[in-house]
């Protein structure tokens, strides 16, 4: 075998490869390619419904219920201007609650409940989320709280 | 005034650093001995400086001393004292100066074994640490100084996040400094062959035990990181393809790749461009790693916005860095003599499969990890990738790897005989098989690909037994014979032995995580539940009284069958100085399984909600990262890499 066939060899199968890989990012990213959106981009654009999403906003003042079973929560996600009602089952961040930014992840449901299955807060009151400061800014509400940076690790609840 | 004289340290390192940088290349290309020495004397002394100046800040934190902003921000006097020592790399400048402090302990390193190294070598590689260095001490100076004084003081400090305030945690970033700091070692090798356009079998006998370090201390840093969100955050998982996580997974990947290529540069001087190429990434990819989780850039892309002149410089620097080495690379790499031959079917080919798939893998984590940054930055839609899509992409990459891995140790070097390798292989793929089926038959539910994942930990496992086998000619020749051949064994094949044992062991434990089961319940104190066919009895719960916090401890007797297996007393504490709360998760282990339980919150009637996981073999996870550190460490210790043996084998080839 000569060398240049041999280095023919190693780009072939490296390129082979890189190919291979190519394919299953482009199908893996159709499918998990989260997209973020506000409770009025909800509201008002519509839902894709059955995608998975993640929603940023506040946790509105009053509207926690636990439902009887115990560890099933309601809540609405606010970015002061709409608001999406919140269906979640498992056991909350230590940093949730009322008025609280929180960013959650799940799928809206025909009923228009979203059906969370990942409850984001992160565990610092200083702290918030881009995406919340976004969703807050985008509706107008935002009171130029400064997010400090790369302060706080993140914690994370999947039920 | 003592952080003070830790600040003026710390400015004197980056003097002697450009000093490094410059008079020891000059010394290299001009080959005036006393030049090229005076870069072993400024390792060392920048060494003593930053040590001096990292021990300044650890008094400063000790103390308490809050005219320091950076103490402030990150300490509080109540703190306990492993947590005031730790909280100076908990966050972004501390975390900075410690990089520097490893920075300077691998040069120094570098200097005091660099004996035997040709001076020329020696003095460029220790320019090269010292050009990283000059970097690093500018970006601390002047965007992110510890020492930064504060006007007046305030009383008290702000305290440390209560969830960071953790042994486990306390140790992760210094061992994962270690594994990202130890690849500049090899990228400065690489970096001095390129300008000298020379790479042979010893500058690869001189690479791999230091890319060897770095990798155990990487693999080590990684799996703490694991094992700490594993038992802290409280959800049961262990890796959750964080960016975070991400961030030091591609530099261990690449590092991975890097550590076999040596190997065929060292035995067969083939694929050297390659290795030379792998350096700089893995050290490229550390140092984007750093950035990444040290700059907030992953919070948010406008943390940039938030100090421009950080995020400035990090730019300049990874451009330089990456960039310029590369385009060395580009320019050099043409000019080193091309290696032996090898046929596709070869231990060579082998390894070089090992590398192709590993970097692949390493570039759709980066994908994954960094797209939806592009995007952000381009200022396109906000979106993130999800875990599903690197379980996707990168498993399915591995498997091959995997059934590979067994194949590549008993094939022969240049030509292998692939045919012979699968025949001697017949009693791993018997195992395998009997492990598979087993499994399908005797677990339930039955999950079909979990039992394709123990199967194959069996294959790799006993691949690498059947490896050990063939090497002692064990059952073929007189055991005597084996028993004296086994310990003539090199300590390398041992290491490589150990550290594919380690990934099976690894491999088993993720794939017995199909099997894992879990219920939340609102329980009251007296409540019974039953999972997994334990039965958890809620005994009490008692107001206890922290350090630093105050916590409720509920008590639960875990037992099967009526016989009692474990207390366990998971808690729920208040931090007061930050006004929140974290869960404090208790965790039985028999290393086969995991009865893991939370404590969460109170509905204030007396309920308390509980999340209980029964997980088989999750222990092993760890357990099999650790092998493989092992493994890595005991082919550190082969007599081949010690001081003076590649000298004393140079000696002997002259006298020849």
């Amino acid at each position: 075998m000569t060398r240049k066939r041999r280095r023919l060899i190693a780009v072939l199968l490296g390129l082979g490869m890189l190919g291979i890989a190519s394919a299953l990012v482009l199908t893996a990213f159709n499918d998990n390619l989260v997209f973020f959106m506000t409770p009025t981009d909800l509201a008002t654009k519509g839902s894709p419904e059955g995608r998975q999403l993640r929603v940023g906003g506040l946790v509105e003042q009053g509207s926690v219920e636990r439902a009887a079973d115990g560890h099933t929560v309601l809540f609405k996600v606010t970015d002061l201007s709409r608001d999406v009602p919140v269906r979640y089952s498992g056991v909350l961040p230590d940093l949730f609650r009322e008025g609280q930014g929180v960013v959650i992840e799940g799928k809206l449901g025909p009923d228009h409940v979203f059906m969370a299955d990942t409850v984001l807060a992160k565990h610092d009151e200083r702290y918030m989320p881009p995406e919340v400061a976004e969703a807050l800014k985008k509706s107008g509400h935002w009171q130029g709280e400064h997010p400090v940076a790369g302060a706080a690790a993140g914690a994370e609840a999947k039920p | 005034m003592i952080a003070e004289l830790g600040h003026f340290a710390l400015a004197l390192a980056l003097i002697l650093a450009l000093v490094q940088s410059v008079l020891p290349l000059i010394g290299a290309r001009r080959l005036d001995p006393a030049l090229m020495a005076l870069g072993g004397s400024t390792a060392f002394a920048q060494f003593a400086l930053v040590a001096f100046s990292f021990a300044a800040l650890v008094h400063a934190y000790v103390t308490s001393d809050f005219s320091l902003a950076a103490v402030v921000d990150n300490s509080h006097s109540a703190k306990p004292l492993l947590y005031k020592i730790t909280g100076v790399w908990g966050n972004h400048e501390g975390s900075m100066l410690l990089w520097v402090l490893i920075l300077t302990l691998f040069g120094a390193a570098v200097a005091w074994f660099g004996g035997n190294l040709p001076p020329d070598l020696r003095a460029r590689v220790l320019a090269v640490q010292g050009m990283i260095g000059a970097a690093f001490f500018a970006f601390i100076l002047f965007t992110s100084n510890p020492f930064l004084r504060l006007s007046p003081a305030p009383l008290e400090g702000n305290g440390m996040n209560p969830i960071l305030q953790d042994p486990g945690l306390a140790i992760h970033p210094p061992f994962l400094y270690l594994g990202y700091v130890g690849f500049s070692v090899a990228f400065s090798f690489a970096v001095a062959a390129l300008i000298e356009g020379r790479v042979d079998a010893a500058w690869a006998r001189w690479v791999r035990p230091w890319t060897l370090a770095a990798w155990c201390a990487l693999t080590v840093g990684i799996a703490l990181g694991s094992w700490w969100a594993y038992y802290t955050l409280g959800w049961g998982g262990w890796w959750y393809w964080d960016p975070v996580e991400n961030a030091s997974f591609m530099p261990w990947l690449v590092g991975t790749a890097l550590l076999h290529s040596a190997i065929v540069v060292e035995k067969r001087d083939a694929l050297k461009s390659w290795t030379v190429l792998l350096a700089i990434l893995a050290f490229a990819l550390s140092l984007i790693g750093t950035f990444l989780v040290r700059s907030g850039v992953l919070t948010s892309v406008h943390a940039f916005a938030v100090d421009p002149r950080r995020g400035v410089f990090i730019l300049v620097l990874l451009g330089v860095a990456i960039g310029g080495s590369l385009s060395l690379y580009a320019w050099r790499a043409p000019a080193l003599a091309p290696g032996g031959l090898f046929a596709p079917i070869s231990r060579e080919g082998a390894l070089l499969l090992n590398n192709l798939l590993l970097t692949v893998g390493a570039a759709t984590v980066f994908i994954g990890t960094l797209y939806p940054l592009f995007l952000d930055a381009m200022g396109g839609d906000k979106v993130s990738v999800g875990f599903p899509f690197f379980n996707r992409t990168f498993v399915p990459l591995m498997v091959p790897l995997l059934l590979a891995v067994p194949f590549g140790p008993l094939l022969g070097w240049k030509r292998g005989d692939l045919w012979a390798a699968a025949q001697r292989l017949s009693v791993a793929a018997a195992v395998a098989l009997a492990a598979l089926v087993l499994a399908l038959l005797l677990t339930s539910p039955r999950m079909v690909l979990a039992c394709l994942g123990l199967g194959l930990a069996a294959w790799v496992a006993c691949g690498a037994l059947v490896e050990w086998g063939e090497r002692l000619r064990l059952l073929r020749a007189p055991l005597r014979d084996s028993l004296v051949r086994a310990r003539n064994l090199p300590r390398a094949a041992y290491g490589m032995t150990l550290a594919h044992l380690g990934v099976a062991v690894f491999v088993a434990g993720i794939a017995a995580s199909a099997w894992e089961s879990e219920r939340v319940d609102l329980l009251h104190v007296g409540d019974s539940v039953r999972l997994a066919g334990f039965d958890v009895h809620f005994d009490a719960v008692t107001p206890i009284e922290g350090p630093n916090y105050r916590a409720d401890r509920g008590t639960f007797t875990v037992s099967r069958d009526g016989a009692v297996v474990a207390t366990m007393m998971p808690e729920r504490r208040f931090f007061t100085v930050q006004q929140m709360s974290t869960s404090f998760t208790a965790i039985h282990t028999d290393l086969l399984a995991d009865f893991y339980l939370v404590l969460g919150e109170g509905d204030g009637k007396g309920g308390w909600t509980v999340r209980i996981y029964q997980k088989p073999l999750v222990p092993w996870i760890w357990l099999g990262a650790g092998v493989m550190a092992l493994g890595g460490l005991v082919s550190l210790s082969d007599r081949r890499w010690r001081v003076g043996a590649a000298l004393k084998r140079a000696r002997l080839q002259a006298a020849e």
